[in-house]
């Protein structure tokens, strides 16, 4: 096995991770004017001001602050949030399950779509299922999931009183509660991502379909499911895996708008609240996470890459 | 075509918004607010009684203004970034292109939001932090294009002929990687719209009293207990604008590269 595009791949990650730190970093170095003024207003004292300026260290060299805030975050110290004054770790931490559950949800709804309507779309180019899959698609990709949301909320849950229109619960207190709070926001998510995913799974199909061992399959007699199912989804596997993992931070980025939607308690709707309040230590933190939380998948989605096609190798 | 017609309706909508339509798009009008689509009112009227029809067709404008500022912000520094780093030495290339992974790890959005929240709400600077966002896409595009025809005879040509970097990247280099850009263009416009209207729906965007269509979605959301129009239409204008910039990029992504067709 090629181990050394594993060694280069987790090398990558650590880069992007350092990048992603000074990223977040940046964000308030680079708010116009004083960010202490900024924070406080107008109205507030040139003593607080300088107060906070001092207490967040921004009276320091660019490299200390940003070394001194570098070697904080990795030990998960945010710092505290400027609005309520507790610390910031322990307000994202509550708000990783939720964001991580509904990603996990919305992925799996996404595929259980993207899957058949791929697949037969495939498998019947041309076909009157093969166009219902790409207007789907073409739909998928161009709705705005803050609308879709509003117009499921509107029917589902104010019309028809099936669902409710935002909250949650956690799982382990009451499963039913948690999957009628989940449904909607994870299909709203889900759909985007599906519409994405149909596209990519249907050109990875015909790719193989087209493929010498495909044809030299139905030529030894195999039946059709066999073909599809052994031969053809095997190796479309490896290319849709590939797009799963590029799809992550799509998923992700709706995610966040969903969470303001349906006021899911995850990242997303934090780092909203951080940005509405300019509480700029939670909203950081709220950034970072979910980045290296992004970049982490995509690792494990390229390295589970690796083990389903040994011959790649690092470009 | 579609994509086209769409878009030419949407292209007039902005060019001349304020002058094709029937109703001041701010005058507010207390005694008919939450009216229902009417011959009067074509989409009905919003919280202050606005004429909502009036409020979309000005919209255009702020959309298109922002995608095409957004995208052309992120096709000239990400393109030329990418040129740079698919001609250029590897440890050049390894800088650009790692400082480009690193901007695609955030998710787009709270990447937007992140850098508005820096430099603060408004318009501009929405199309700063969208452009900003799309960014390695275009980068990683462009050195795509570029390392598969720097070894190509006609620059080896050029080069032997005395020709500089910036001449051969410039008069040689991209012309010949134009097409998947072209196509990124009219594919990222769409992508920018939505943007540009999730931000506006954040409150993050476009400003009070001036229409946009994300802004017209939260004002909706607000009220849609009084009226589900307030929500419907200016959704519809989004979706069809995207929509339309996005069969308009499969189109020219056909056109310019029958290879990919399927």
């Amino acid at each position: 096995m090629n181990y050394q595009y594993v060694v280069q791949r987790l090398l990558l990650a650590l880069v992007v991770v350092l990048g992603i730190t000074f990223v977040v970093f940046m964000i308030m170095q680079i708010v116009p004017g004083d960010p202490a003024r900024v924070i406080l207003g107008p109205y507030a004292s040139d003593e607080s001001v300088a107060g906070l300026r001092d207490r967040l260290g921004l009276d320091r060299p660019f490299f200390e602050q940003y070394l001194t805030w570098l070697s904080k975050a990795a030990r998960g110290d945010f710092g505290q949030s400027l609005l309520n004054g507790q610390e910031v770790a322990p307000q994202l931490h509550g708000r990783i399950g939720p964001s991580f559950e509904l990603a996990i949800v919305s992925l799996v709804i996404g595929l259980v779509i993207a899957f058949p309507i791929g697949i037969i779309s495939a498998l019947k180019p041309g076909s009157a299922i093969d166009i219902i899959a790409t207007v789907f698609s073409q739909i998928g990709v161009s709705i705005p999931s803050f609308w879709m949301g509003i117009l499921l909320i509107i029917v589902f849950s104010l019309n028809l009183e099936l669902l409710p229109p935002s909250g949650y619960t956690p799982i382990w207190e009451d499963a039913g509660d948690w999957l009628a709070h989940i449904v909607l926001p994870a299909f709203t998510a889900g759909f985007v991502s599906a519409s994405i995913q149909t596209r990519f799974i249907r050109s990875a199909m015909l790719d193989v379909l087209n493929a010498n061992y495909v044809q030299t399959a139905r030529a030894k007699g195999l039946n059709e499911r066999t073909v599809i199912m052994r031969h053809a989804l095997r190796n479309a596997l490896i290319n849709i895996v590939t797009i799963i993992g590029l799809q992550i931070t799509a998923l992700f980025s709706g995610i966040v708008i969903v969470e303001v939607v349906f006021s899911w308690p995850g990242l997303g709707r934090l780092a909203f609240n951080a940005v509405e309040e300019r509480d700029y230590p939670l909203l950081q933190g709220a950034v970072m996470v979910v980045a290296i939380l992004v970049t982490l998948v995509n690792l494990f989605v390229d390295l589970l890459y690796f083990l389903l096609d040994p011959r790649i190798e690092y470009a | 075509m579609f994509g086209a017609f769409v878009l030419l309706i949407v292209v007039v909508m902005g060019l001349f918004g304020p002058a094709i339509t029937p109703y001041d798009p701010n005058g507010m009008d207390f005694s008919d607010r939450f009216a229902n689509p009417s011959f009067e009112h074509w989409m009905g009227t919003d919280d202050f009684g606005r004429d909502i029809f009036s409020r979309v067709v000005v919209g255009a404008r702020v959309s298109l203004q922002v995608g095409f500022i957004a995208v052309t912000v992120a096709t000239v520094v990400g393109a030329w970034l990418g040129l740079i780093a698919g001609y250029s030495t590897r440890l050049t290339d390894e800088v650009i292109m790692r400082a480009m992974d690193v901007l695609y790890a955030f998710p787009a959005i709270l990447l937007a939001i992140a850098i508005m929240a820096a430099l603060g709400k408004g318009i501009g600077n929405a199309m700063i932090a969208i452009g900003i966002v799309y960014i390695p896409i275009f980068a990683r595009i462009a050195r795509g294009a570029v390392l598969g025809i720097r070894n190509e005879e006609f620059i080896i040509a050029a080069r032997a002929m005395g020709a500089g970097d910036i001449r051969i990247l410039l008069t040689h280099i991209l012309p010949n990687v134009l097409s998947p850009i072209i196509v990124e263009i009219t594919l990222s416009l769409a992508f920018a719209i939505l943007a540009e209207a999730a931000l506006s729906f954040f409150g993050l965007g476009t400003q009070p009293p001036d229409p946009s269509w994300g802004r017209m979605l939260a004002e909706g959301r607000a009220f849609f207990r009084q009226s589900g129009w307030m929500g419907v239409f200016p959704g519809l204008a989004i979706f069809f604008t995207v929509m339309g910039f996005n069969f308009l990029g499969d189109g020219l992504r056909d056109a310019l590269d029958p290879k990919l067709r399927r």
